[in-house]
């Protein structure tokens, strides 16, 4: 509009009306698109979520002898003793592609059923596509002698809980 | 009989929806084309080569007929099926088990689906190996490619809709691909897909709206560009 050589006025005159009105109007159109934009973004990401807690007690520790591989299926977590008094939570979720692996007592080793990844009992990977490790959880001893496993606490393999 | 048909030509009905003659002249038959909604998309003038059936083989037709079946079978399974985790599962087994020709349905809206992604797959091959996708035609290719992710979009999200064991794992294993998007975007885009952070009642909503919505409409514009431009590039 304003190099147009066909509008006279334009060779003088820095802003025309027109071109004037047209940013103010296309400016107020992209403002609100832009802002538009962003809420539906917002609105796409859920704010409350009505999901189980990540904590939750995974029974006395007498139920699990030493020696041992307890898979709590609902919370998707092994819950291993190798011996007496050491205990950790292991996620049961295959580092892979997120099915639910499963403890086989005869071979002992932790396999998932999904890609044929295999695991050892520290959660280690022996073979097959998972790219890591078994995830471990926090785990704590509350005052009625129950474990309480966090799942949105991850530890690292060296941490143990001493009973 | 002919009397009849002569006065419904000549019917004010008749002649409000048709307003050109019946096609018997060169200019009345050109206009049976020019202004028929549905057929005004034809090119002027077709190839004798590009109208031999083992050129195209129908394959684009074909896979535009399964999306309508597909849009009707859906439309119909839409009036007994509830995307909520209780009701999903057994408004599925009320379909196959309880409703009239539920099964039917169900299983032809299935079967249409498999075979909508195996011709839209044949109908990319014959237009690969026919070189179609060389210019002028090879925007035309792209709009067709998005159209196949749409097909295979379309086909993924239908799967976690029965909420079996199959449905519920193929979608964990699905959105955990998400995951491995890098840069951190991987975990923002499968919370969004999830609508959390579990494949649970959320999930299912979006995945519901998506194949009977979003993705569908998407497919629709597409198509009407895809199909328009075959037409202008001289084909049927």
């Amino acid at each position: 509009m304003l190099d147009d050589p066909l509008n006279e006025e334009s060779g003088n005159t820095l802003l025309t009306r027109r071109y004037f009105l047209e940013a103010i109007g296309g400016g107020a159109i992209g403002i609100a698109a832009a802002g538009s934009a962003m809420l539906t973004a917002q609105f796409l990401s859920p704010n409350v979520l009505r999901e189980p807690s990540l904590r939750f007690k995974a029974g006395p520790t007498e139920n699990f002898p030493p020696d041992s591989v307890t898979l709590q299926k609902e919370q998707k977590v092994f819950i291993v003793r190798p011996k007496e008094g050491h205990f950790y939570a292991m996620s049961a979720v295959c580092t892979h592609l997120g099915c639910i692996t499963n403890w086989k007592t005869e071979e002992g080793i932790v396999a998932c059923p999904c890609h044929g990844s295999r695991f050892d009992s520290e959660g280690i990977v022996l073979d097959g596509p998972a790219p890591r490790s078994l995830q471990r959880f926090a785990m704590t001893l509350d005052e009625q002698g129950e474990l309480v496993v966090d799942k949105g606490v991850i530890v690292g393999e060296e941490v143990f809980l001493r009973v | 009989m002919k009397h009849v048909m002569g006065r419904l030509y000549t019917s004010q009905l008749w002649r409000s929806m048709f307003r050109h003659g019946l096609p018997d002249s060169n200019r009345t038959r050109a206009e049976t084309i020019f202004y028929n909604f549905f057929l005004h998309i034809h090119p002027t003038k077709v190839r004798k080569r590009s109208l031999r059936y083992t050129y195209t083989w129908g394959l684009g037709g074909l896979s535009f007929g399964l999306f309508i079946v597909l849009t009707v079978t859906g439309g119909l399974l839409m009036l007994y099926y509830r995307p909520s985790v209780p009701q999903a599962y057994w408004d599925m087994k009320d379909l196959q088990f309880v409703v009239s020709s539920g099964q039917f349905l169900r299983n032809m809206h299935r079967w249409a689906a498999h075979a909508m992604v195996a011709m839209v797959f044949l109908h990319m091959l014959r237009v690969f190996y026919t070189g179609s996708y060389r210019p002028p035609k090879e925007f035309n290719w792209a709009v067709g490619v998005l159209l196949l992710v749409l097909t295979i979009l379309l086909s993924y999200t239908g799967y976690l809709l029965p909420w079996d064991q199959l449905a519920f794992w193929g979608i964990s294993v699905g959105t955990n691909m998400a995951r491995a998007i890098p840069f951190g975007l991987g975990e923002k885009m499968s919370f969004l897909l999830l609508g959390g952070n579990i494949v649970g009642e959320n999930a299912l909503v979006r995945f519901y709206v998506l194949h009977c919505f979003i993705l569908p409409v998407a497919g629709c514009v597409l198509m009407g560009i895809h199909f328009w431009r075959v037409r202008k590039d001289g084909g049927v």
